[in-house]
């Protein structure tokens, strides 16, 4: 391995070395200093930010196995950027007596989901895809079961692994088929000797169950709320933006690329699943009042638009579904930054609890709004161009009903997201919760969430980035 | 610097000089600084823009100014007004700027209120200006929203669910409209050629007709549910009455006329086979609009409804007018948009400071008012006259255009629903003088009244400046028209290129 691999494969290597530092300082750290831990691994993972977006050659390494360009290096960053703001988010919580013994033990198990994330992403067979697929999932189970003295953490922990281990049973089973049937695992020969035939078929459609396990489309979904609810609330951001994402990144890759040949036959399961969704998610979602388990079905809902993009089928909907992507990050952790923050501090998690609001955390509550605002789609914030794009995408496939279904959907999750705006803004109530100052990390979180909120839309550059990187991905 | 620019770059300004400021006093003035300039500048592209035509410029958009945003999409940022468009642009800043002094004494949350209004405004400035369709479609929802928020906080009544049912309903519009953008979009240009959403190069190419039959009901049903289109209208009598003063008369004034003007500058426009297969279903249901919103006020006994039912037959007249498809009845729509943004306004400017002082809306409670509050019981009738078209106010002009305009067509079908269309100026005299002869006349029935005080300075400017653009369009309409009819000459001239293939 020389220099130049090493700088391939930066993201993963750096992020490992990281995480073993982590370890050994806490290993070498007394008791009462373990929270130093913190402000030194977040300076690292800065760095590591900052790093992975020095520029860098596309190139591949272990005849294939591993491979890497621009996008993908793109998709690492986007995935960076948002677990930097989820660190940042989780510094007061952490600092809780409750955690102090346990604080390397978040960063060290969030950083192996990370790069087995990465793995996935660069995978260029499905062996490593496979083997990235699950470093990226067993960590979380417990991580979700952080707060193992409690129940419901501890339930989580459970149904996440649990769930998990069916979804990659069935995703293996997919894949042996696949292979048994090419006589291959890789990527570029599969894609070119994929065809319409029976055994193919029913591979993909292993495969994509599998998939769809991680992504929680309906009807695979019955895990989600579950898990959401019951892990520490950073940890449920972190599934719910992070895990997401790069599920949704590998399955757009994979879809575009080696099963594109069996596009007009999944066409029509996307279709109903992306439907199925939106609408189930979404009415799930209406009658929540836990705010975990609100922005969870609002995440499965959110999840189903991310389909009309990969039923567009073209470099349009490859990019809008990695720029929805981008902005959904951003959207959804203001969101749970704020419930995370009024979490943490006060206790309270049940949307009564944010009634007036505004009166006593004006700043807390507007970004909320404006959250909440762009995961609805709703202008001048960065949603609108996110969902206006995969609409756009969809309906240049022809889709148009789709499209229809897609917006009434939006304008469903528009008035649950709008409960949560009345609340704090319009409902009394003689007992808001008091005013509260966060710590500067905390603040830095939100103020990135909402600064991405803001300026990703206006900023057509990076749509137009992530366009030119598309292309030559898709034929 | 491009003159349309600003009026995207005042309101931002003024929102941010909102945020400075502390309390009610400063806030109220930086918002009427604000949209004080942006009226001065209303007028002075109204008299940037004759000016032009008169040293011959004939270009169908004048000021236009174009900057690329998502090269890879063909989105543009793209700005270009035509002669309608400039009169919606006076109207618009002319009812802001009332608005902002009929809300004078908001005294909860002032500054998020006038941030909310002006947030408003910019999406109702911003979608007169857009020549594309992306950013059309992007200040239209802008527009929508902020509604939410003012009439949730800040109305009346059953505010939550007026609230809820309005921004629900209209982004359901909007859900419509997306289809429609999308699908015209992609059938923009010729193959091969890149696709655009620039309205002025969409005019040029022929959208396939089976696409425009999918698209037009699309289109023209998003807009009309702003427009208020039977039976789409439910949203606008609930939504008015419950809104705070200012919102009532920005909403029925200026967003209301975002339908009409975009069903026909994108649904009929770009669309005209289709416009002129369908427009016999909507014929009908605009007539239903005209006469049930009217008969619907009969029976209202709350200020606010009785004004609302109003505004949904007049507005219903809008695109009635616009989808007889001529020059005159078309130019009677945008007149009626106008004239009818402007009295309504008025209206809800009046009701609103009679509710101030009556605390009262329903009119059985009410009687005499003519005696205590003499200057705001003659701007009422004064209104009362120009909305039910009397001679001389803006109302008339519209109305007498549009039944001229559409008694052109000699068929059987567009006569008939004209004559039930034209009934409806019967319907509103009932209603208009059966309010003014309870409210203001008559003895006067409860002993508090007498001690009411008439207008405050800031109420008379807010009145004043709509009663004087009423009357000024109603005594020398030529020069809005002529504004109108140069800009409506290529619309009509594509429209009757068409091979006629209605139904009717």
């Amino acid at each position: 391995m020389n220099f130049s691999d090493i700088l391939t494969m930066r993201h993963e290597l750096v992020l490992t070395i990281i995480a073993l530092v982590v370890l050994i300082i806490d290993l070498n750290l007394h008791n009462r200093d373990k929270h130093l831990i913190i402000p030194i691994t977040l300076a690292l993972f800065f760095i590591h930010t900052v790093i992975g977006f020095l520029p860098s050659e596309p190139s591949s390494l272990f005849g294939g196995m591993y491979h890497t360009t621009a996008l993908l290096v793109l998709m690492k960053n986007i995935l960076n950027v948002g677990v930097l703001i989820i660190l940042l988010q989780s510094v007061t919580w952490l600092k809780k007596e409750e955690n102090r013994e346990k604080i390397s033990e978040y960063f060290i198990l969030l950083f192996s989901t990370l790069i087995g994330m990465y793995f996935m992403i660069s995978s260029g067979d499905f062996l490593m895809f496979y083997l990235g697929l699950e470093l990226a999932t067993i960590p979380i189970a417990a991580l979700a079961a952080y707060t193992h003295h409690q129940s419901k953490s501890a339930e989580a922990g459970i149904k996440l692994i649990l769930s998990s281990a069916l979804s990659s049973g069935i995703l293996l089973f997919g894949i042996s088929l696949i292979y048994g049937s090419t006589g291959s695992i890789y990527f570029d020969t599969i894609a070119k000797l994929y065809a319409n035939t029976p055994l193919q078929v029913l591979a993909f459609i292993f495969f994509f169950t599998g998939m769809a396990f991680k992504l929680s489309l309906v009807p695979f979904h019955l895990w989600t709320a579950d898990v959401y609810e019951g892990a520490p609330i950073n940890v449920t951001s972190y599934l719910s933006v992070i895990s997401k994402g790069a599920a949704a990144f590998i399955l757009v890759i994979l879809m575009f690329t080696v099963f594109n040949t069996i596009a007009t036959v999944y066409t029509h399961m996307l279709y109903l699943i992306a439907v199925l969704t939106m609408t189930i998610g979404n009415l799930f979602a209406l009658r929540q009042k836990n705010m975990k388990r609100f922005l969870a079905f609002s995440s499965i809902s959110q999840a189903g638009f991310i389909l009309l993009g990969i039923l567009g089928g073209n470099i349009m909907g490859m990019t809008a579904v990695i720029y929805f992507i981008l902005v959904y990050i951003f959207s959804n952790l203001g969101a749970f930054g704020v419930v995370s923050a009024i979490s943490t501090v006060t206790g309270k998690e049940s949307m009564d609890d944010y009634d007036a609001l505004y009166s006593t955390n004006p700043k807390l509550s507007l970004l909320m709004m404006l959250s909440l605002f762009s995961l609805a789609g709703i202008p001048p914030v960065a949603g609108f161009f996110g969902k206006f794009f995969l609409f756009a995408s969809a309906a240049s496939a022809g889709y148009y009903w789709l499209v229809f279904i897609a917006v009434l959907n939006a304008t469903i999750s528009l008035y649950y997201y709008l409960l949560v705006v009345k609340a704090m803004f319009i409902n009394k109530n003689d007992k808001p919760l008091a005013y509260f100052k966060s710590d500067w990390a905390t603040r830095t979180g939100l103020a990135l969430s909402g600064l991405g909120i803001f300026v990703l839309g206006f900023w057509s550059q990076i749509y137009e980035i992530i366009n030119s990187l598309s292309f030559g991905l898709i034929h | 610097m491009n003159i349309l620019n600003l009026f995207i770059i005042v309101p931002v300004l003024t929102v941010c000089g909102i945020l400075l400021t502390k309390d009610l006093k400063q806030s109220r003035l930086v918002s009427a600084i604000g949209m004080g300039v942006q009226l001065i500048l209303a007028f002075v592209l109204v008299y940037l823009y004759l000016a032009e035509r008169s040293a011959g410029n004939t270009a169908t958009m004048l000021f236009m100014y174009d900057a690329l945003w998502f090269p890879s999409l063909n989105i543009h940022y793209s700005l270009g007004v035509d002669g309608i468009s400039v009169a919606m642009i006076a109207l618009t800043g002319i009812v802001v700027f009332a608005g902002i002094f009929a809300s004078w004494k908001m005294e909860y949350l002032p500054r998020e209120f006038f941030i909310s209004l002006i947030v408003l405004a910019t999406g109702v400035f911003g979608f007169f200006i857009s020549i594309d369709l992306f950013t059309m479609f992007l200040f239209y929802e802008l527009a929508v929203i902020p509604m939410y928020i003012l009439i949730g906080i800040w109305g009346t009544g059953p505010k939550e669910y007026s609230a809820m049912k309005l921004t629900l309903m209209l982004m359901a519009g909007s859900a419509m409209l997306m289809v429609g953008i999308l699908g015209i979009y992609f059938f923009s240009a010729p193959a091969g050629s890149p696709l655009t959403f620039n309205l002025m190069e969409i005019s040029k190419v022929h959208i396939p007709i089976e696409m425009q039959r999918f698209l037009f009901p699309f289109t023209f049903v998003g807009f009309g549910i702003l427009g208020a289109l039977f039976p789409f209208h439910t949203w606008s009598p609930d939504g008015h009455a419950s809104a705070p003063t200012a919102v009532s008369m920005l909403h029925a004034g200026v967003l209301m006329k975002l339908g009409g003007y975009g069903a026909f500058r994108v649904a009929i426009f770009l669309m005209p086979e289709a416009a002129h297969e369908q427009a016999w279903i909507f014929l009908i249901l605009t007539s239903i609009s005209v006469v049930y919103g009217a008969f619907s006020a009969i029976v209202q006994n709350d200020l606010k409804y009785i004004n609302a039912y109003s505004s949904v037959s007049h507005c219903g007249l809008v695109l009635f007018a616009v989808l007889m498809m001529n020059e005159t009845a078309m130019n009677g729509a945008i007149i009626q948009m106008i004239s009818h943004g402007l009295m309504t306004a008025l209206f809800f400017a009046l009701i609103g400071m009679i509710y101030g002082r009556t605390h009262t809306r329903i009119i059985q409670e009410m009687g005499g008012l003519m005696k205590v509050i003499p200057f705001l019981g003659v701007v009422y009738v004064i209104a009362g006259l120009a909305s039910l078209g009397l001679p001389g106010f803006s109302g008339f002009v519209a109305e007498m255009t549009i039944f001229v305009g559409a008694f052109q067509h000699v068929d059987v079908f567009h006569r008939v629903v004209t004559i039930l269309a034209a009934s409806s100026i019967v319907i509103t005299a009932v209603y208009i003088l059966r309010v003014v002869g309870i409210l203001l006349f008559g003895p006067i029935k409860n002993p508090h009244f007498l001690e009411l005080t008439d207008a405050k300075w800031y109420e008379r400017i807010s009145t004043i400046t709509l009663v004087l653009a009423i009357t000024a369009i109603g005594t020398a309409p030529w020069w809005l028209s002529n504004m109108i009819n140069y800009s409506l000459a290529p619309i009509v001239e594509r429209l009757s290129a068409v091979q006629l293939t209605g139904l009717f």
